[in-house]
């Protein structure tokens, strides 16, 4: 297989775990029937998902809550089934629930839960849990003497030293962040192949999150374990992941190279992501989120962006006008879609500054932006379609002509880039 | 709309008793103001959760409160007012010490006066009950006079301001996202407009566009009802843009406590210094992350003198003998536990 244009870095690596245009519905009570029109009304959850794990690459899913990120873990654990689409092990089909295929399934890709607070049993001790996890997978050693060092070497791992402190308490004896690391250490008693790392470390403070996340790579490279990593933190996708997937509203809308991604996103909603992560620049420079933005929002961003040379308080002020621009322009500024009923078209058109016609009734499918980017949106119509994972062709075809098309700058990879961040140009920001 | 609405002087939190307790949080000193929003940051450990259950009267056991007070003084015509009165006996101008409370008052107290968001919260919605009738709940047990629909319409409404569409309200827990769950819980304590709303991480599951949406309502409802927030967190660069004072902790004292700006640009602890330091940034070139070297202290062996001392870079003579006092360190009101900030260094201890 060669690499393909719009597929990241480590495309040549070995793919363990593959999923194929994946959706989960979730059924939902009979009487909201009447808000979904009369039909059987479903939470879409996660719609048409196809990505690829990689052996010794850590592939970063990052979005708004509620927006089927867990879902997708879930799915790809198999703690649930899928509505539609397939899973790969190996290149191999997997179906069947119980068995032995399925047995290896679960001992080879392991799943680190969101919350550390329900995962782990109150009335057990930490010696009790990692035991029982060493045990269930056979690592548990020949004697009482193996077995301690296994869990001294589990807990040193996750840096709870001395072990001694920590084996024999209860969980709610620990702090929230304690906790979380006595719940990474259990997934790691395991030895997967693959791991699927559900917000692992949103509950843990920056000195201890930096020295989970380089356990984490170092595990990475020296077991060439394939690492899902979910989370809302997008800063910490830019160190830790090779590449980063942008989801919204149940689909994932961008990916990529993680560098490209967070330093160049194409995609509004990746746009309004980014601009509203913390900054204390912001503060630092007096460019304050709630104050005016400046008359023109996007005329501080060629110089920051497109220059090359980071200046600090044009990308601050910039953002302040992003996230300002978001907020003004859209009907309802922070509101997520509702997932009952979602949007037609593009889910994010309701809430996007850039929005065009045909965003309000036409999926965007994927666009290849670079030759390490790919987005769902319009606004790259005119860029080759970027193929997805599972090599069918996307399913709404692609629409490439179209009043607004031609309203673009310049196509191609450096016409789409400014197009996405120079923006008004052409369609308005209505 | 200034002046002190809780102060906590002298507290003292152990879990356990005699030689085998942990001392969780020590001698903390600590003013939130009215209408001020207070972040309070530390690591992992650092005693957080447990100042915030301490102020709430809510720790579990081991926990015992060894000694301190937290004084509670509601405003004229606050929510105070507004709620009932039951807390009114004793509140003069010198307000009521919250650990001296009785059951009753307790009852009263909390919900209606300070409200709580636990770490981890989203646990704690009732799995068998939608989240209508969870948000309704607390409306019938403290708004009897409330109607029905009026009922539904107010939860309706809290559950827009934590962006979750009205369509939901029919879900139950187990039907919504970890962030959704803790967004329900948030607007669980602001149900009642209480005078202090405590947030433990409230927003650990979310992502910062909803983090943003949130705080800034937090900050909106700060203006139109004029309540206190206390948030907090280990994020402190959410602190950074959204508090109005920090107050950082290490081994269960407050380390440092300052405007969040001056925290920002001068941080005058070695500590909080690194905590600044070791957060990734999303922009500018990436640079090597260090972090703060070494691990949090062990709470039952706790170095001597400055807690600190063992992974200061800047530990000077005595800081492994003297515990530093939290001390005023220039304008704008900052304190600071540092001996490299202690003028009266030569005192003997
Ligand atoms: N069992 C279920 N029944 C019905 N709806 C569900 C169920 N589980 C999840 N959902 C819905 O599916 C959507 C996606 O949830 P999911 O937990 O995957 O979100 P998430 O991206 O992980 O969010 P967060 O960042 O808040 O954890 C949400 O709207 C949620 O309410
Ligand atoms: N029930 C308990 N018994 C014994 N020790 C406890 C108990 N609860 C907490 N501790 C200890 O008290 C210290 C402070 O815990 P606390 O939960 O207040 O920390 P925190 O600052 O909130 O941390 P985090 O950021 O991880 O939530 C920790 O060292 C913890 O291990
Ligand atoms: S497709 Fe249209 S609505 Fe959707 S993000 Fe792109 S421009 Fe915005
Ligand atoms: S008192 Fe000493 S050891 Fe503690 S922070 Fe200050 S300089 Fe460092
Ligand atoms: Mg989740
Ligand atoms: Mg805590």
């Amino acid at each position: 297989m060669s690499p393909s244009a719009a597929d990241p870095p480590a495309a040549g690596a070995e793919v363990v775990l593959e999923a194929r245009a994946i959706t989960k519905h979730f059924r939902v009570r009979r009487s909201l029937r009447v808000l979904a029109g009369g039909q059987r009304p479903v939470v879409h959850a996660v719609d048409d998902v196809s990505l690829r794990l990689r052996r010794g690459t850590v592939t970063a899913i990052v979005g708004e809550s509620g927006s089927g990120k867990s879902t997708i873990a879930r799915l790809l654990a198999q703690l649930y089934p899928t509505t539609s689409g397939e899973l790969l092990l190996d290149g191999k089909t997997t179906r069947a629930k119980g068995g032995r295929a399925f047995r290896a399934y679960c001992r080879n890709v392991q799943m680190i839960f969101q919350d550390p607070f329900g995962s782990l049993n109150p009335v057990h001790t930490v010696r009790y849990h990692l035991t029982r996890a060493l045990r269930i997978h056979g690592r548990g050693g020949r004697n009482q003497e193996e077995l301690e060092q296994a869990l001294t070497e589990l807990l040193g791992r996750v840096h709870l030293t001395p072990a001694g402190r920590y084996l024999d308490v209860f969980p709610h004896e620990l702090s929230g962040g304690q906790r979380q690391r006595v719940a990474i250490a259990r997934a790691m008693a395991a030895d997967p192949r693959v791991l699927l790392a559900d917000e692992p470390v949103s509950m843990l403070d920056v000195s201890i999150r930096l020295g989970i996340l380089n356990l984490l790579r170092d595990l990475k490279e020296r077991l060439q374990l394939a690492i899902l990593y979910i989370t809302h933190d997008i800063a910490s996708a830019r160190y830790f992941a090779d590449e980063t997937m942008v989801m919204y509203a149940g689909r994932l809308v961008e990916g990529g190279a993680s560098e490209t991604v967070t330093q160049r996103p194409a995609h509004p909603y990746t746009q309004l992501l980014i601009a509203s992560a913390p900054d204390p620049d912001r503060i630092a420079e007096g460019v304050a989120v709630t104050a005016a933005p400046p008359a023109d929002p996007d005329a501080a961003l060629p110089a920051a962006l497109t220059g090359g040379v980071g200046d600090a308080h044009a990308v601050a002020e910039h953002e302040a006008a992003v996230v300002a621009e978001a907020e003004a322009d859209s009907a309802s500024p922070g509101e997520p879609p509702s997932l009952i009923d979602p949007p037609p078209g593009c889910r994010f058109h309701p809430r996007c500054p850039k929005a065009m016609e045909r965003c309000r009734s036409e999926l965007p499918p994927r666009f290849a932006i670079g030759d390490d980017q790919w987005a769902a949106c319009w606004l790259y119509d005119g860029n080759p379609l970027a193929p997805e994972p599972d090599a069918e062709p996307a399913r709404t075809g692609p629409a490439r002509t179209g009043p607004e098309a031609d309203a673009e700058p310049a196509a191609g990879t450096t016409g789409a880039r400014a197009a996405s961040t120079t923006s008004t140009g052409g369609e308005g920001t209505a | 709309m200034n002046g002190p609405v809780l102060e906590i002087s002298g507290l003292n939190v152990d879990y356990g008793l005699g030689d085998a307790a942990v001392r969780a949080v020590r001698d903390i000193d600590l003013t939130l103001n009215r209408g001020e929003i207070l972040g309070l940051a530390g690591e992992s450990g650092s005693g957080k959760s447990t100042l915030a259950y301490a102020i709430t009267r809510l720790l579990p056991p081991p926990g015992v409160i060894t000694g301190g007070h937290v004084r509670y003084r509601p405003a004229e015509g606050g929510p105070a007012d507004r709620n009932g009165d039951a807390l009114k006996a004793g509140t003069g101008g010198a307000g009521v010490d919250i650990l001296e409370l009785g059951p009753e008052q307790l009852r009263a107290f909390r919900w209606q006066e300070i409200s709580l968001v636990f770490q981890g919260a989203m646990n704690s919605l009732n799995p068998v009950h939608s989240v209508r009738s969870q948000l309704t709940d607390v409306l019938v047990a403290h708004r009897p006079e409330m109607s029905r629909a009026a009922r539904n319409e107010r939860a309706a409404e809290l559950l827009s301001l934590v962006g979750i569409p009205a369509d939901r309200l029919g879900s139950y827990p187990h039907q919504l996202s970890g962030g959704m769950r803790q967004r329900v819980m948030i607007a669980m304590a602001l149900a009642l407009e209480p005078e202090i709303v405590l947030l433990d991480e409230p927003t650990t599951a979310l992502d910062v566009v909803m983090q943003r949406q949130i705080l800034r309502q937090l900050v909106r409802l700060r203006e139109e009802l004029g309540f206190s927030v206390v948030f907090i967190t280990h994020d402190i660069s959410l602190l950074l843009e959204f508090s109005d004072r920090i107050a950082i902790m290490y081994g269960g004292r407050i380390v440092e406590q300052a405007a969040a700006k001056d925290i920002y640009r001068d941080a005058r602890h070695p500590y909080s210094h690194g905590l600044l330091h070791s957060f990734p940034a999303l922009h500018g070139p990436r640079r090597e992350l260090t972090g703060i070297p070494g691990s949090p202290p062990d709470l039952k062996g706790m170095p001597t003198g400055c807690a600190f001392h063992p992974r200061c870079p800047k530990a000077i003579a005595p800081c492994s003998e003297r515990v530093p006092a939290l001390a005023p360190a220039g304008p704008g009101n900052r304190t600071v536990a540092c001996w490299l900030h202690t003028e009266h260094r030569s005192g003997d201890s």
